[in-house]
């Protein structure tokens, strides 16, 4: 069978939730082989192998955290022409896609992102992707190189399989070209306890209608209930009343969650493109023409403030039963 | 002072607020929209005009699209770009984003540059590879999704944004840089701006004038290719309530039935 290479998401040697999900896309094409950039891999072993990992190649190398991007691309090129694997499947993350994107000019194949499925075809690989915030469809497959394809996170339900997950090291060593942008610092966010929103399976999104920062407040607690991440429309984000990188839309991350509470959220086209696949949506508006109602599988036409405490108390009732 | 070469890369794309549709052959329907120019785009031009104001410099927009882009680039010019390449060409049109980054590496290239900036995604293909796919092809470094951008002297700094948080990122110049939504705020055209847009120059360039084989792009060529689609069905309305007073109830009693809680 042909081999499918996946590259790991990781920190820590703690493996991120979308590389099992690669990996079970990946054993419909062929045989998954990980690849490994960086320390961990031997803590992240055992769950690479839950998932159906056949091999391991890790090559551990300070350049990977080191500078930007570059390296990774390099480092798959490298494992590509080694192999020559059926496809190469990277995390549709920003980053990801921006490997994917150098490695497609290396390997002078084809790319495709924001895949929502994968799954095999005649002629290789057929992604599935949601273009136009999920308004299309679009099934497409790689002409020219080695299929090289961003799966969006969330996307795909990992399912396990049993793999030897063998780890094989792997030499390398980054070209001088790919080190031109180096990394001098990192800042991370202030994340609290929230998952990330674009993996978490719930999202909580205050739009206009929580009318300040302090108003947002109750998306917040709702969130929490719910063990939700929170998510913003771009008139909350423009007004400064809760951080960017938490706009939900056009413009800002687009989620899929098993379910999306738009709150106080009129639902404009730009919105939408960033929610609407969710597989439920359910809203609070005010105003009952509001175009969020036609995609809702629940609504509420009313004051936000009233409704969503009452909600918060509804779930910590039940929590209690 | 130095003299920065900045090419920033301009896309027209169909207004978001409108519904986009595909043609037969699974492209964008562009002939049936109007067009605007990439959101983040403008701030890309911005960014550029604000180095080119501090450092010293000349900005020059390069769009590749059909004659209709020249609409963005004379919106461009009038914020106050110095120049715009317009690379148009038959040839191009169904082009994926390997055969877009070789040409516009390639009008980089003939246009000389110091630092190109683009918009870190456009609104239509949201690929958001091309970019890294130009730094690749130039052999220039990558100082990408930049939320604040710093040039001293011949090194460029950027905060990269990522979903962790922000990294800062060094390189030296020449570079590819691409900027996220709120980096700054993109100035509006003025009246004498719109005016000495219409006398500044735009090199119109063909495939041939760039020595790209037309083989090597369009749709006929692309690396990629749609198999089919599917317009999503609408998501039908579900169940929607007036709050009478018991609205967050009944919001419980549905996720409860649906086992979110």
């Amino acid at each position: 069978m042909a081999e499918v290479l996946v590259l790991a998401e990781h920190s820590g040697g703690e493996v991120k939730k979308v590389t099992a999900e690669l990996l079970t896309a990946a054993r419909r094409l062929g045989e998954p082989s990980v690849v490994w950039a960086g320390p961990g891999a031997a803590e992240g072993r055992a769950r690479l192998a839950e998932f159906g990992a056949v091999t391991v190649y890790v090559a551990d190398s300070p350049d990977f955290a080191g500078f930007v991007v570059a390296p990774k691309a390099e480092l798959l090129a490298q494992l590509v022409a080694e192999k020559s694997p059926a496809a190469v499947l990277v995390a549709g993350t920003t980053e990801g896609k921006e490997i994917a994107g150098r490695l497609a000019v290396k390997t002078n194949s084809g790319v495709l992102t924001d895949a929502v499925d994968v799954t095999a075809g005649p002629d290789g690989p057929v992604a599935e992707q949601a273009n136009f915030g999920g308004a299309i469809t679009v099934r497409s497959t790689v002409r020219a190189g080695t299929p090289v394809i961003a799966v969006r996170p969330n996307a795909v339900s990992a399912e396990a399989a049993e793999g030897a997950a063998e780890l094989v090291s792997v030499g390398f060593a980054a070209s001088d070209a790919a080190k031109g942008a180096r990394v001098t610092e990192r800042v991370a966010a202030e994340k609290g306890a929230r998952p990330d929103l674009t993996e978490a399976q719930i999202v909580v999104s205050g739009g206009r209608g929580t009318g300040s920062a302090d108003g947002f407040k109750v998306i917040e607690e709702l969130a929490d209930a719910l063990g939700a991440a929170v998510g913003a429309s771009r008139a909350v984000t423009d007004a400064g009343w809760y951080p960017h990188q938490f706009q939900v839309g056009q413009t800002g991350k687009t989620v899929s969650p098993q379910l999306y509470a738009a709150i106080g959220i009129s639902g404009a086209i730009q919105h939408r493109a960033g929610m609407q696949t969710s597989k439920t949506i359910i809203a609070v508006n005010k105003d009952p023409e509001a175009p969020i109602f036609e995609i809702a599988d629940f609504g509420v036409v009313g004051d936000l403030f009233k409704v969503v405490p009452q909600l918060e108390d509804e779930i910590a009732k039940r929590k209690q039963l | 002072m130095l003299s920065l070469n900045i090419v920033v890369c301009v896309k027209q794309v169909p207004d978001t607020a409108v519904e986009r549709t595909l043609t037969s052959a699974g492209t964008l329907d562009r002939a049936s929209l109007d067009g605007l120019i990439n959101e983040l785009d403008e701030y890309a031009i911005e960014e550029g005009l604000k180095i080119a104001e501090a450092q010293g410099g000349e900005v020059t927009i390069l769009s590749m699209g059909p004659g209709k882009a020249s609409e963005s680039i004379r919106k461009a010019l009038s914020m106050g770009a110095d120049k715009a390449v317009h690379v148009s060409d038959e040839a191009l049109a169904g082009s994926d984003a390997l055969a877009t980054s070789l040409v516009l590496a390639a009008a980089v290239r003939s246009a000389g540059f110091d630092l190109v900036i683009c918009g870190s995604e456009s609104t239509d293909a949201r690929t958001g590879v091309v970019p890294a796919m130009l730094a690749e092809r130039l052999g220039v470094p990558q100082l990408t999704l930049a939320s604040k951008v710093e040039i001293s002297g011949t090194d460029v700094t950027v905060r990269r944004v990522s979903d962790e948080g922000y990294e800062v990122v060094t390189g030296s110049l020449p570079a590819v840089v691409s900027v996220v939504e709120k980096i700054n705020e993109p100035r509006y055209p003025s009246f004498k701006g719109i005016m000495a847009a219409k006398k500044k120059p735009v090199r119109v360039l063909s495939l041939a004038d760039l020595a790209v084989d037309p083989g090597a792009v369009g749709l006929a060529s692309a690396a990629t290719g749609v198999a089919d689609f599917a317009v999503r069905p609408a998501r039908a309305a579900g169940e929607i309530v007036t709050d009478e007073g018991d609205g967050g109830v009944q919001a419980a009693a549905f996720l409860a039935g649906r086992k979110f809680i």
